[in-house]
């Protein structure tokens, strides 16, 4: 069972989508497992064939378990499924109770009937033969769960736990800095406005793309803040993976990692971005996406405050905020003009850089911006 | 078009975008973002599907002109064949 967020301790196989003997190469779904954040797809981290699935639909099983054995390629057997050592690393102590690892006794209509209904097995009381839960257990759990008229595939409830455990220890053991900037964004808005009067409404940019990317390109300039805290030091990241803060209808919120943010073109990111988001909101991000940021961005959006001052997520060392572009008094060339301004803000961990060189990357991130062409 | 379909297609693709959202309780001459939780990838979103929908290119710089319900209908009607 990976782990997908800083503070998720067991998450719930749903269902396998490889069998033993099906091949599966890196990057491949093997399996849908649901969280606190919705539905994730499992990724496999590893090519080979699979040998044998460990855990059966339904189970909840804690962070770390082995969830398949697959042979690699011209080797032994590996094991799916462990977090990697240094994710595991990561796991904090587990305070809440131990998790049930027994494998509940399940008939496979109850299972069928679940998944159609999208009924969670682990809150249904099992009324069969030798405590089994059957195909009626899950209709009653069904209705009585008073199913809203639309599907909520987010817990609201359990996800902010997660947000309350994650936040708590970013709030513990990250002594945070702050900085802010104001940026002019006249030549981005300008240079947006003229691209996206040439193009059709479908292929539009946001100027929150360009918002990101300007990150990402700074983060080459300041590697330091693109990292992630591992025991008692931080570890650089190669890849720059941007997270971007996702707001969900329900409340709370997932901040997926659009992979390899500085190398894609702004289409491309446009095109991530609407995808991620509306994955997010329907509650189906992949497990790569929600462990692999090494970095967040949030951004307000345009009909929010001025500036935000994020909290650090774990393990990252550094979050980038975005207030709302609004038009302001901005002194140019001695007169006073009116110009849409953006306030951006860096909280970084003092333990990994300081203001000096968190400095330098929000003057890149603001260079960067005024020339939007070259992003 | 009637102006009553076009009002039907507005409120399904709202409803899409929100969910959440009591649409009968929508004002009709109150901005819509005021009135449900949509950002701007949302609007974006709803304008796009407008454009699937009824085969009109809404250009940014018209966005203002969309903004609440009533006016987002004459905008259409004025524009769908």
């Amino acid at each position: 069972m990976p782990i997908l967020g800083a503070d998720m301790t067991a998450g719930t196989l749903v269902v396998w989508r490889k069998q033993p003997g099906d091949r599966v190469e890196k990057g491949d779904i093997v399996a849908e497992v649901e969280t606190e954040k919705g539905l994730i797809e499992v990724e496999v981290f590893t090519s080979g064939v699979i040998e044998r699935l460990l855990v059966e639909p339904g189970t909840k099983v804690p962070v770390g378990t082995p969830l398949a054995i697959i042979r690699e390629d011209g080797a032994p057997t590996a094991v799916a499924g462990a977090a990697s050592a240094a994710a595991l690393a990561e796991a904090p102590p587990v305070t809440s109770p131990p998790v049930e690892t027994v494998r509940a006794r399940i008939s496979p209509a109850a299972r069928k009937r679940a998944a159609e209904l999208g009924v969670d097995l682990a809150t249904v009381r099992a009324t069969g033969p030798g405590g089994a839960m059957t195909r009626e257990d899950v209709e009653r759990a069904a209705t009585s769960a008073a199913a809203p008229a639309q599907p909520t595939p987010v817990r609201p409830a359990g996800m902010r736990q997660v947000i309350a455990a994650a936040m708590s220890r970013s709030k513990r053991e990250i002594p945070h800095y702050y900085l802010s900037t104001s940026i002019d964004m006249y030549q981005a808005m300008r240079w947006l406005t003229d691209e996206n009067g040439r193009r059709s409404v479908a292929d539009r940019l946001l100027y929150g793309v360009l918002l990101i990317k300007a990150v990402a390109l700074a983060l080459r300039e300041v590697p330091e803040l693109n990292a992630t805290w591992s025991g008692s030091q931080a570890v650089p990241s190669d890849a720059i993976h941007v997270g971007v803060a996702i707001s969900l209808r329900h409340g709370g919120l997932v901040a997926p990692a659009l992979h390899h943010t500085d190398r894609q073109s702004l289409d491309e990111l446009m095109r991530h971005l609407r995808d991620l988001t509306a994955r997010a909101r329907a509650g189906s991000l992949r497990s790569s996406e929600l462990s692999d940021s090494t970095i967040t961005v949030t951004s307000i959006g345009d009909a929010g405050v001025e500036t935000v001052f994020g909290i650090i997520y774990p393990p990252q060392v550094a979050i980038v905020g975005f207030g709302r572009v609004a038009e302001r008094p901005w002194a140019v060339g001695g007169q006073v003009v009116s110009r849409p301004v953006v306030n951006a803000t860096l909280s970084a961990d003092h333990r990994v850089t300081d203001g000096h060189r968190g400095s330098r990357f929000l003057l890149a991130v603001n260079r960067l911006l005024q020339e939007p062409s070259q992003l | 078009m009637t102006a009553e379909e076009i009002t039907a297609t507005v409120l399904e693709v709202l409803g899409q975008i929100a969910p959440e959202a009591d649409l009968t309780q929508l004002r009709p001459d109150v901005a819509i973002r005021d009135q449900l939780d949509i950002d701007s990838m949302d609007f974006l979103n709803f304008v796009i599907a407008l454009h699937e929908r009824l085969h009109i290119d809404i250009p940014e710089t018209d966005y203002p002109k969309v903004a609440t319900l009533s006016g987002c209908v004459a905008y259409l009607a004025a524009r769908a064949l």
